[in-house]
C-alpha cells in the first residue's frame, strides 16, 4: 500500500429540518504520490463535499480517511486547497495574501518569505506583489490564489473547480498554466469539475461520480501516446475524444 | 497643463456654478435666519426675553468666555460624550465579537438585545442617578445606554454577513476561528464599524445631555436645565447653538478618521 492518500467507504449526508439529504455514499479510492485525479459528475452531486472532507473541513458520518498511512486527524501531512473563487483578501496586497497561510501557521521565516517571492517571480507576479488584487486580471488572481497554496508546501493540493469562475478563453490559459505549474511542482493533486474535457486535458485518472447520493461509477485512467502531454496539447490529441464520448456516456447513459 | 476640450471645460463650469450656488445659497439662509431672528427680536415683534436674539446670545457667549465659565462647560460635556462613545466602540466590538464565537449565544441574547435596544433608554436616566449618584460617571453611563445595544446588534450583524466563503479559506489554510476573526471578520467590518462611529457619536451627545439634564452640576445639558428654570433663555438658546456646533464638529471628526482609513487602503 502505497497510497498517499486513501478513502473508505465514505458515507456523507445533510441534515436540516426538512430532512435528510445523502451527499455520498461508499466512496473508496486511493491516490499515490505525484498523481492529478480528476473527480467529474454531475453539478450538485457532492464533489465539493467530498473535498472538503478530505480537508478535513467536515466529518464522514462513516468510513476512514488515511493520509500516509494514518488518520486524517493524526496526520502530519499538509494538505493545499484551491477554492472556486481566488478569496484574495482586497485590504492586502498581493504579496501580504500569498503570506496569509504563512502567517496562521507562524512560519512566517525568511527562508518561506524567499519562497513567496521566488514562486511570484516564477509565475510572473512579481511586479503585482505590491499591487492589490482589484489590479489584477482574473487569471492572475487565480495564479496568486495558486501562490498562496503552494507556499505552504502542500503534500496533497485539492482543486475545487478553480477555474469556473474565469471566462472561456481565461479559463483554457489558466487551466493550461495551472496545470503546467502542479506538474512542475510534482504535486499529488485532485481536481474537482464539471467541465469533463477540463478532467480529460489535465488529469492521469479521471474519476466518475453518480447524481446524488454519489458513488463513484467508473474511474478513467488518461494516457496519452504522445510525450508532450501540456493540457493544450491533450485537447487537440485523437485520444481525447475517445476519452470524452467514454465518460459523457457514462455520465447520460439515456442519451 | 494639457488643453482641455470645450465639452470638458463647459461640464467643469457647470459643475463649479453648482457648487457655488449651493454654498452662497445655505450662508444665505443662516444668515436671513439671524437676521430676521435679530430684526424681529428689535422692534418687538417676538419678545427677546423668551426668544432671545442672536446679539444677546453673543453677548451671553462672550461674558462666558470673560470668566472662562464657558469652557467648562463645554469641556465637561465634550469629556463626558468622547469616554461615552469610547467605551461603547470598546464595549460594542467586545460584544459582537462574543456573540459572533457563539451562535447560540447570540441566538439566547437576541430578543433581550432587541428589547433593549427599542427601549427609551432617557426612561433609564433617573434610575441611574438613584443608582449610581448625581456624577459624571451617571453622565457617562447615560451616554452609553443609549448608543451601547443598537451598536452591538450593528457590528453584529456585519460580522455574521462576511463572505463565508473567505471564512472556509482560513480553514483551509489550517486557521481556526480565531484567525477568522481577526485576519477576516474584523478588517472586512472596518468600514461598518466606522458608519457605526459615525451614528454613535451623535447618540452619546444625546444620552450625555439626557443625563446632565437631571444629574449634572455642570454642562450644557445643566445649562439648558437651568436657564429654563431660571428664565435665562439666553444660556438656553446659547447652549444649543454650542450643542449644534460640537455635534457637528465629532461628525466631522469621524469622517477625517474614515477618510485616512480610506486612504489608507
Amino acid at each position: 500500500m502505497d497510497y498517499i492518500l486513501e478513502l473508505k467507504d465514505i458515507n456523507y449526508a445533510y441534515h436540516n429540518m426538512e430532512g435528510e439529504t445523502k451527499a455520498l455514499e461508499h466512496i473508496s479510492f486511493g491516490i499515490k504520490e505525484g498523481e492529478f485525479i480528476a473527480i467529474v459528475g454531475p453539478s450538485g452531486c457532492g464533489k465539493s463535499t467530498l473535498l472538503h472532507l478530505i480537508a478535513g473541513l467536515l466529518e464522514p458520518e462513516k468510513g476512514l480517511i488515511k493520509l500516509n498511512g494514518k488518520y486524517l486527524r493524526d496526520s502530519a501531512t499538509n494538505i493545499g486547497y484551491m477554492l472556486q473563487k481566488d478569496e484574495l483578501l482586497e485590504w492586502r496586497t498581493v504579496y501580504h495574501n500569498v503570506l496569509l497561510g504563512l502567517e496562521i501557521q507562524h512560519m512566517m521565516t525568511a527562508k518561506a518569505k524567499a519562497k513567496a517571492r521566488e514562486l511570484l517571480d516564477i509565475y510572473g507576479l512579481d511586479q503585482f506583489a505590491n499591487a492589490k488584487p482589484s489590479e489584477l486580471s482574473g487569471g492572475m488572481r487565480q495564479r496568486a490564489a495558486l501562490i498562496r497554496t503552494l507556499v505552504l508546501e502542500p503534500d496533497i493540493l485539492l482543486l475545487d473547480e478553480p477555474f469556473s469562475a474565469l471566462d472561456y478563453q481565461t479559463r483554457l490559459n489558466v487551466g493550461d498554466d495551472i496545470g503546467q505549474i502542479i506538474r512542475k511542482e510534482k504535486k499529488t493533486a485532485i481536481l474537482v469539475t464539471h467541465d469533463l474535457s477540463e478532467a480529460i486535458s489535465l488529469a492521469d485518472r479521471i474519476i466518475v461520480l453518480s447524481d446524488r447520493p454519489a458513488t463513484i461509477c467508473q474511474t478513467v485512467d488518461v494516457t496519452f501516446d504522445s510525450k508532450e502531454t501540456s493540457p493544450l496539447k491533450r485537447r487537440n490529441a485523437p485520444e481525447f475524444k475517445t476519452y470524452f464520448n467514454l465518460i459523457w456516456k457514462e455520465l447520460n447513459p439515456n442519451e | 497643463m494639457n488643453e482641455l476640450s470645450q465639452g470638458q471645460q463647459h461640464y467643469l463650469n457647470q459643475h463649479r456654478r453648482h457648487k457655488r450656488i449651493v454654498r452662497v445659497s445655505r450662508i444665505a439662509i443662516l444668515l436671513s435666519f439671524l437676521f430676521l431672528w435679530e430684526f424681529a427680536a428689535n422692534v418687538g415683534m417676538i419678545d427677546s426675553f423668551i426668544f432671545s436674539s442672536p446679539s444677546r446670545i453673543a453677548l451671553c457667549f462672550w461674558g462666558m468666555v470673560l470668566d472662562k465659565s464657558i469652557f467648562l462647560h463645554v469641556g465637561v460635556t465634550l469629556y463626558e460624550t468622547l469616554v461615552s462613545f469610547i467605551l461603547v466602540i470598546v464595549f460594542s466590538i467586545l460584544a459582537a465579537v462574543l456573540l459572533w464565537f457563539s451562535e447560540r449565544l447570540s441566538e439566547i441574547m437576541d430578543p433581550y438585545l432587541v428589547v433593549l435596544n427599542s427601549l427609551p433608554k432617557s426612561a433609564l436616566a433617573p434610575l441611574l442617578i438613584v443608582w449610581l449618584g448625581a456624577n459624571k460617571t451617571t453622565i457617562i453611563v447615560a451616554g452609553m445606554s443609549v448608543a451601547i445595544f443598537g451598536s452591538i446588534l450593528n457590528l453584529y450583524s456585519s460580522f455574521t454577513t462576511v463572505d463565508p466563503e473567505k471564512i472556509t479559506l482560513i480553514y483551509t489554510l489550517h486557521g481556526n476561528r480565531f484567525h477568522a476573526l481577526t485576519k477576516v471578520v474584523i478588517p472586512s467590518s472596518i468600514p461598518s464599524i466606522i458608519s457605526t462611529m459615525k451614528v454613535n457619536i451623535g447618540l452619546c451627545l444625546v444620552g450625555v445631555v439626557i443625563g446632565e439634564f437631571i444629574g449634572g452640576r455642570e454642562g450644557l445639558g445643566y445649562m439648558i436645565i437651568y436657564g429654563s428654570q431660571v428664565f435665562k433663555l439666553d444660556w438656553l438658546l446659547m447652549s444649543i447653538c454650542i450643542l449644534c456646533i460640537i455635534a457637528m464638529g465629532l461628525y466631522s471628526l469621524i469622517n477625517v478618521i474614515e477618510r485616512i482609513y480610506q486612504k489608507r487602503v
